[in-house]
């Protein structure tokens, strides 16, 4: 089975435990300026928001990739970024429509999740499960349930 | 590692930041943030100086745990001379600054003398710079933070600030970062005006590193799982707020009421966490929208509240039609029963204010308390207000009077000063519900006799976060014990301020003790520094903390007989509730908590204290 972080905002309470995650598990230190998956606060609606990739199955970044740096993980289907390849030429930055490929400049290369080779620290750690890692097939199964759930209640 | 060794030295008269290293011998001593800043002022300034003098120094500091994964790990302290109690004073905010500072590689910033001009600070990781603020002056705090962003073209600039009560030396000023967290009481944003600093802008991409990381997430995690099987703090809080105590205090008979008149508020069920969720007849929608949790936060305790926009606070105003930080028991007590006033929606208004503006809500809502008894007493009246009826009970008034009292203007200048001060303007110093001149929280304690010890000795004047022995005294954490008893008291004090200590110097939050004993919090911490940290270690630093702030306190001119509480809470008994009849028998605990601190019946330590401590 292959799965895929599945987020839900309205879980989320902006306390950034799964940047922390990330960044301890890709840089070894605690570095929200570093994580690949953020948490966006929009204030006046009372609404934060945990965004990263979604793992296209046909990835802008990696097909305008000039070096081939970025890859498939068989097992998880997430595109991983080979750092010895990355030349920082930030073309993948740019061809990503959602922004979630980025270039760091402490390394000279991109960043990008790869979702912790099929174990994701930043679902791990959230308090609240808005970030979960599900099913690919049936991410929508837990919503289908509470509406099954709601439609016989009142059946 | 967990501390950043470093921190910088601005110096607002030459403009000059210079950066130094941490002392490490004094971080082995203190810990961090409260207890290790408090080390620094002690050491540097003379503790008679003119607290909004250029002589005073102001100190943002954050502990060795700020910045980790530990579970509540956001905390940052602002430490001074505090200018409403002459004390030493300790703030403590959470939200995202913090935590940003450390990320940029700093433990701390020390602020001395005065600017020449208005200034912000802006640091963005090594890089540090005064920068003119002539255009931000007079603005309030959600004003700046969205113009140095703007300035600086990054959403991402994380800003501590004051408001224009702050400028104008408002006593009980504050500073806010993150929009509604505030380093709040005793006045630490009128010190940080009067030395022409607007505001603190930071940002970091540093990192924060722990010295073993295997052992820190073993302990981070297993600490976050007891928080989460603990009733309050993985239920209670989460859901409610603090303000779930509102009911629950009324109960007791501890909610001091109208100036601390009465004991339970007729209202108080209207202005509750359960009221908070309820769907508003006006518009069909809860006043609360969503929790939120600082940094690190596994209990999310915030509060995002939305307005009804036909509310008369905010019609045809828009700019607080958006949500924001919303009611915690502490505001909703001070804004609301101590007031006698029962309107949530005017509450949480003036709860947005008090943030907009940098004002202290527990002050300025006793301070309101006070002056309506003054008026209800026709010492005050519509002269001396400006022709606004301050009666008990007034939504109208308070709307009115906290806009006022953060741009310090009419007669809100005149409640900017607390009600020390304001009470014996009238002639009334008996009527200032106060302890060294910082306003009560929101427990009686004729109801909660441990609380009255508590307040009478705390460091920084009448405080609930330096012994919370409510969580005893009513909650039954960690041990029930009854509120209206004196004996044993002493102990749980002591107990409970050398705990506290530890905890505020360390990066976590307070809060966290309704779950954590100091041996859930030691593994976390020594896991993330060098050195060996045990309970007792930290028990050690939370006790050596305790008295270096005393000790800076008598220096400052303050006795045991500044240890004391207002005659109406030691001679007027309660007259509702179960504490029905009863008075605050401090004087049945004192002597005892003196000889338990190792001091003299006069209050001062004695030598062997200070030797055992290394003081």
């Amino acid at each position: 089975m292959q799965r895929s972080l599945m987020i839900e905002p309205v879980k989320c309470t902006g306390c950034k435990q799964c940047e922390m995650a990330c960044s301890m598990t890709h840089e070894g230190v605690f570095n929200p300026a570093r994580s690949r998956i953020r948490v966006f606060e929009f204030h006046a609606e009372a609404r934060f928001v945990p965004y990263t990739c979604t793992q296209c199955a046909q990835a802008w970044c990696q097909q305008a990739c000039p070096v081939e740096a970025i890859s498939v993980d068989a097992a998880t289907g997430a595109k991983v970024v080979k750092e010895a390849r990355c030349v920082g030429c930030k073309v993948c930055t740019i061809a990503c429509p959602f922004g979630t490929v980025n270039y760091v400049r402490a390394t000279g290369k991109v960043a990008k999740c790869d979702l912790c080779g099929g174990d994701p620290a930043c679902a791990k750690a959230c308090p609240t499960q808005a970030i979960t890692y599900v099913d690919s097939d049936w991410t929508g199964l837990e919503r289908m349930r509470a509406w099954a759930a709601k439609a016989t209640a009142t059946a | 590692m967990g501390w950043a060794g470093k921190i910088l030295r601005v110096d607002l008269a030459k403009g000059s930041c210079t950066p130094e290293p941490l002392n490490a011998k004094w971080a082995a001593e203190y810990l961090g943030q409260r207890g290790l800043a408090s080390k620094y002022l002690a050491t540097e300034i003379d503790p008679k100086v003119d607290p909004l003098s250029p002589a005073n120094k102001l100190i943002f500091a954050t502990g060795p745990l700020t910045g980790t994964a530990a579970s509540t790990g956001g905390r940052y302290s602002v430490i001074t001379k505090g200018p409403l109690t002459g004390a030493i004073a300790c703030s403590n905010s959470g939200g995202y600054w913090g935590p940003e500072l450390k990320n940029a590689g700093w433990d701390m910033i020390i602020f001395e003398g005065k600017a020449k001009k208005p200034v912000y600070l802006f640091l963005e990781d090594d890089r540090a710079e005064l920068v003119p603020a002539g255009d931000l002056w007079g603005q309030t705090v959600w004003a700046t933070e969205a113009a140095i962003r703007a300035k600086h073209q990054d959403p991402q600039i994380r800003v501590s600030a004051i408001g224009k009560a702050g400028e104008m030396g408002v006593m009980f000023a504050c500073i806010v970062n993150d929009q509604h967290r505030a380093a709040g009481r005793s006045g630490v944003g009128a010190v940080m005006g009067s030395k022409n600093l607007k505001a603190v802008a930071v940002r970091g991409s540093q990192g924060v590193r722990v010295r073993d990381a295997k052992a820190f997430f073993e302990a981070t995690t297993k600490g976050k799982a007891t928080l989460a099987a603990n009733p309050v703090t993985g239920q209670g809080l989460t859901t409610y707020g603090t303000n779930i105590l509102m009911n629950v205090i009324n109960e007791v008979g501890a909610l001091p009421t109208r100036n601390h008149r009465d004991v339970q508020f007729e209202g108080a069920r209207k202005i509750s966490a359960e009221a908070m969720h309820e769907k508003r007849p006006t518009d069909g929608k809860a006043n609360l929208v969503h929790n939120q949790a600082c940094f690190g936060c596994t209990i999310a305790c915030g509060r995002m509240s939305q307005l009804d926009k036909g509310h008369f606070t905010v019609v045809n105003r828009p700019q607080y039609w958006g949500a924001s930080g919303g009611l915690e028991y502490e505001n909703a007590w001070s804004l609301g029963a101590a007031a006698g006033i029962d309107d949530l929606e005017a509450l949480t208004f003036a709860n947005f204010l008090c943030n907009e503006h940098g004002i202290d809500p527990i002050s300025f809502g006793a301070t309101l308390g006070a002056a309506m008894e003054l008026y209800d007493m026709g010492v005050i009246t519509t002269k001396e207000t400006g022709g606004i009826e301050l009666k008990f009970g007034s939504a109208q008034a308070l709307a009115t009077l906290v806009e006022l009292t953060g741009k310090a203007e009419g007669f809100g200048k005149e409640l900017g000063l607390g009600s020390k001060r304001l009470c014996a303007k009238y002639g009334h110093p008996e009527l200032s519900m106060s302890v060294k001149g910082q306003e009560f929280p929101a427990y009686d304690s004729r109801g909660i006799q441990g609380m009255g010890l508590t307040y009478a000795t705390s460091n920084r004047g009448a405080c609930h976060l330096r012994s919370y022995t409510v969580a005893s005294e009513v909650l039954g954490t960690p041990v029930k014990t009854d509120p209206l008893a004196t004996e044993g008291k002493a102990a749980l004090v002591k107990a409970f301020q050398d705990a506290t200590a530890a905890v505020d110097s360390s990066g976590l939050c307070v809060f966290t003790t309704f779950g954590w004993t100091l041996d859930d919090i030691a593994p976390q911490i020594d896991a993330a520094l060098p050195g060996g940290w045990t309970t007792q270690r930290l028990l050690d630093v939370g006790e050596r903390v305790w008295n270096l702030e005393r000790q800076f306190n008598l220096a400052a001119g303050l006795t045991a007989k500044d240890d004391t509480l207002p005659k109406r809470l030691l001679t007027e008994p309660a007259k509702t509730g179960p504490a029905k009849g009863k008075v605050n028998e401090l004087g049945k605990m004192l002597p005892e908590y003196y000889e338990l601190r190792g001091w003299s019946k006069d209050g001062v330590p004695n030598k062997d204290t200070l030797k055992r401590l290394g003081l």
